[in-house]
Order: structure tokens, then sequence, then C-alpha cells
């Protein structure tokens, strides 16, 4: 593969066979509770492109620009968090201030994201995995999409649910973490059309 | 090695730093909403700081509205009506706001916040509501799961309610919980005694608030609570009263009864007291002490599973075919209910039945 088509193949690879919900199972917490509705999973997964792709970005030149030049690279963990969470509640100030539309719709799930592990995972894997700042932006962006997507397909499987006879002590977290899995060897099904990592 | 330590502390601190440094400028700029006017019931106006949460916001000017999960958005008891300012719906409001409500611009306080000026509507009987701090002075068991629990109010002394209302109990940070939390209960004591409130708890297996008041308070105990709240209250009629009310459902009912014969309201009244068995009845005594007192009250309890050895020769069965028994034309009859949800529900339904009108039946739901 040319060296400029490699961003776009970590973009669908991220989507599809290196799905960070499905294959990595990051994320989870506010997959499992708010996948019960589709309009609100609808909202969060947004919130989660969005913030992806901006923290991506930004910790990729925190780290390049600041911690491997000290050559602290291994403060990352605390770092990214750090930034991660002063990122998001700018956002949410922001975004409350200007636009009520967009914080009803958008705004009032950042909290929720600040400590999700999936933004975090994708910070840490654009390490390890070397990606540079546009490889990063486009993996960041994927994942997000990925996340949307299992969370809006999850949502729509919970509807379906809803009417279906569920043995008692499987309802809830127990019936979502078995269809989870179920999705998970569903997309391993795209494995073989792209591989990173 | 030390020049290594430095660098790795002088970097995370400045960029701690540097983040908490833009976060204060945002607060004090993104975030300032300055002073904003409250306007309340269009008389009363209050200047309060913008940016948090009405809910809070009404606190601090001490103008309490109930709410069980402490602003969290969990409960969905602290509905206002929001007449100007306080913006579109959020998602965290909707579970909670039925589609006549949004026509009513009812909101839940805890979720909005106060951004500009706005204009609200509360119950006046909300302005009574105050902060108390008590202590415990006398707890005792009526049952193998309710204690009877009586406070005695240090500051304000007194307190200045009607009978059947309830009050929110704060339960303080302790191993089930790391946050104070309040929850709701019926005052079982005649309002006349404005200097205690006594509350009647029922043990729900690991509850909170009812773990916390059977296994850890003592008396002696200092304990704060606010209100009183609710609507649940006799109405002053000619009409024949049906009381029903199960387990610590007592309570309001309870207090409604010894206001009565206090003030010398000598209806027609009738109290169907629905318990499993002998061990779940209580306060038999004092009611037949108000039967006494009152010679139009009856006070009717009912077993739906006794045992052998309770030798019970009283009403059994459920606490509905106890009351559609004794009942005959609900034309001219008024009904309080207390209980749990699925006993209420089903009371409703034979009450209307019986002819009581639906708008006639007064309820007080356990949450």
């Amino acid at each position: 593969m040319s060296e400029s088509a490699y961003p776009i193949a970590i973009f669908f690879a991220a989507i599809f066979t290196n799905n960070i919900l499905l294959s990595n199972y990051l994320g989870m917490c506010s997959f499992l509770s708010v996948s019960r509705e589709l309009k609100t999973s609808l909202g969060l997964g947004i919130a989660v492109i969005f913030v992806m792709t901006s923290t991506s970005m930004l910790n990729w030149v925190v780290y390049y620009k600041i911690l491997e030049p000290l050559g602290i690279e291994y403060l990352r963990f605390i770092v990214f968090i750090i930034v991660i969470a002063a990122f998001v509640q700018l956002v949410e100030m922001i975004i409350e201030r200007v636009s009520e539309v967009l914080y009803a719709a958008l705004g009032i799930f950042l909290p929720l994201i600040t400590v999700n592990c999936a933004i975090l995972g994708v910070s840490l894997f654009m390490v390890i995995r070397d990606y540079t700042f546009v490889e990063s932006i486009t993996f960041g962006l994927g994942s997000g999409i990925g996340w949307f997507l299992a969370i809006m397909a999850m949502a729509g499987i919970r509807q379906k649910l809803k009417r279906a006879r569920i043995p008692h002590g499987l309802e809830g977290a127990g019936i979502t973490l078995i269809i989870t899995g179920m999705m998970a060897l569903a997309f391993m099904g795209f494995s073989g059309m792209l591989q990173i990592g | 090695m030390i020049s290594a330590l430095m660098i790795s502390v002088g970097a995370v601190s400045g960029i701690s730093a540097f983040l908490a440094i833009l976060m204060v400028i945002a607060d004090a700029t993104i975030a300032n909403y300055g002073e904003v006017k409250i306007t309340i019931n269009g008389d009363k106006e209050y200047d309060v700081k913008g940016g948090k949460p009405l809910l809070g916001t009404l606190m601090e000017q001490e103008i309490f509205i109930p709410s069980a999960c402490g602003g969290r958005g969990s409960c969905g008891l602290c509905k206002v009506t929001v007449k100007e300012g306080a913006g579109q719906y959020l998602p965290t409001e909707l579970p909670w706001i039925s589609e006549e409500e949004q026509a009513e611009n009812v909101r839940l306080s805890c979720q909005i916040k106060v951004k500009n000026d706005m204009s609200l509507e509360i119950p006046e009987e909300l302005f009574n509501v105050k902060e108390f701090q008590a202590k415990i002075a006398k707890v005792r068991d009526l049952t193998h799961d309710i204690k009877e629990v009586t406070m005695e109010l240090s500051d304000p002394p007194e307190i200045s309610m009607v009978p059947g209302q309830f009050v929110q109990l704060r339960i303080p940070e302790y191993e089930l919980t790391d946050e104070p939390v309040y929850r709701a209960y019926s005052v079982a004591s005649n309002p006349s005694d404005t200097k205690h409130v006594e509350l009647e708890i029922r043990l729900v297996p690991n509850g909170i608030a009812t773990t916390y008041v059977h296994n850890y308070m003592k008396e002696g105990d200092d304990i704060i609570f606010n209100g009183p709240y609710g609507d649940f209250y006799l109405r002053e009629t000619e009409r024949e009263i049906i009381f029903i009310a199960g387990g610590s459902g007592m309570a309001p009912i309870k207090s409604i009864l010894l206001s009565m014969a206090e003030k010398g309201i000598n209806r027609r009244a009738r109290y169907f007291f629905g318990a499993r068995s002998k061990k779940d009845l209580f306060l038999v005594e004092e009611m037949q002490r108000l039967e006494k007192e009152l010679p139009n009250f009856e006070f009717i309890p009912a077993l739906s599973d006794p045992e052998e050895e309770d030798k019970w020769e009283g009403e059994t069965g459920l606490i509905t075919d106890v009351v559609a028994r004794h009942m005959e034309s609900g034309d001219n009859t008024e009904a309080y209910l207390c209980g749990s949800p699925g006993m209420i529900d089903a009371c409703i339904k034979v009450l209307s039945d019986k002819g009581v009108p639906d708008e006639l039946t007064y309820y007080d739901k356990f949450g």
C-alpha cells in the first residue's frame, strides 16, 4: 500500500476490522448504560466522534512536542487523561454558552465521555502504533465512527429486546454483553479486508 | 537521575497548571453568567448568581423543592413550572416529563441551569418548607421490620404542617453512601405537637436510608430534615371517609386520625389496614382507643396470610377483597390511600367500581 493511502486504510480499519468497542472492548460502561434509547445513543455517539477526533489531535501534539522531547513518554497516561478532561470541560462550557440546541443534543453527554476509556485508548494506540499526525486524525475519526455504529446497532437491537422474553437472570447488562459478543463475532467477518496495528 | 525526576515533575505540573489556569479563565469568562433575576409566582424576586442548576440555586435562597436523589436526575421529583428563561428540554429531563407537562413548561429543576432571568411558578406551600435541625428523641420497634422514630426539633424549634404531609430526611454519608441522600417519609404524629415529628420507617433490604435508620441511628443523634411537603391531607367535606393503608402507610393516616380526634371531626370513617400476618400488624391498641374517641370511626385490620398461631378471627384476604366486601355504594365517599404502588392501583380500581369518583380518591404512593 502506498504511503499516502495508509491514513485512509486506517480510517476504514478503525471502523470495521479494528472497531475499538467490538475488538478491544473499550468504552463499555457508557455503551451498556446509554444504549437503552436510540435518541440518546445518537447524541452520545456523535459526541464520542467529536471528542475522539479532537483529543487524538491534541494528544498527538502534546506527546510528540512536549513529552517525547523531554524524554518523559512514560507519563503519557496521566497527561493524556488531564488533557482529555480539561478539553471536554472547556468544550462543554463553550457549547453551553453559544448554542442551546447543540447543548441539548450533544453537550449534556460530554461529562459522560471524559472518563470513557475508549477515548484514552485511542490516544494510547496512536502512540503504540507510531501514527503520524494525519494518521492519528483519521484513526480518531474512524474509531469514533466505529463506536457510534456499534452503539447505534446495539440501541436498535435493544428496542426489539424490550418485547423479547429474556431469562430473568440475564435481563439488562447480561443480555447486552452477550449480544455485544455476537456483534463482535459478526464484525470479525470484516477482518480479511484490512489489517492495521 | 535527579534532573530526570525534576523534568518529569516539572512537565506534569506545568501542563496541569496551564490547563488549570485555562479552566479558571474559562470559568470566569465563558461560564460566567453574572447576576440574574429569578421571579417566582410573579411577585417574589431573587437576585442570584447564574451558572448553576436551578434546584441548587433555589436551595441557596432557602426555597426547597422536593427531591429524593439530590439533583442527579434519577428521581424526577424536583419539577417546577418555568414560564420564561429555561430554554429547550434536555434529554436528561425527558424521561420524567409527560407530554401534558411539556405543554405546561414543567421542567426538572436539577437539570436546567440558571443562565438568564427566569420566571417560575412554585406552589405557595413550598415557601413554608424549611430545613430543620433535630435530635432523635426515641426509636422503638413497631413490628419486626418497622421502626418508629421520634425527632425533637431544635432549630427552628417548631414546624407548622397539616396532617398527612411528609418530610425529607437527610441521611448522612456512611458505609452505604458516599454523599448525603434525602428520602421522603410521611409524618405519623399529630401536627398540633409542633415540637416533635414522628416517622414510621420500614426496613428495605439494602435500602440506603432504611438501613441507616434501622442499624445505625441512635437516640440522641443529630438529624436534619426538610419539609413539610405534599397535598395528602383530609379535605373538609361531609362525605364518608375510607382510609386504606399497608405497612408503613399507617403513618399519614394515623396523623390524620389523631388530628380528627383532637378537633372532634366525627365523620363516618373506616380504616382498612392490610398486613400479611399478625407480626406485621401494629398500633392496634392506639386505633381501638381512637375508635372510642370517634364513635363513627371503625378500624378494620385484614390479614392476607394469617399464621396458625395468630388465632386470627378478624378479616382475612387481600385488602382489595376486604374493602369490596365492606363497601356498599361509594357515591357519598372520599378515599385516602397510602402504601405500595401495586396496592394503591388495585384499590383505586375497587373504589372506582364501587362508585367513588376518581377525583375524590387521594393517595400517597411509595417510590
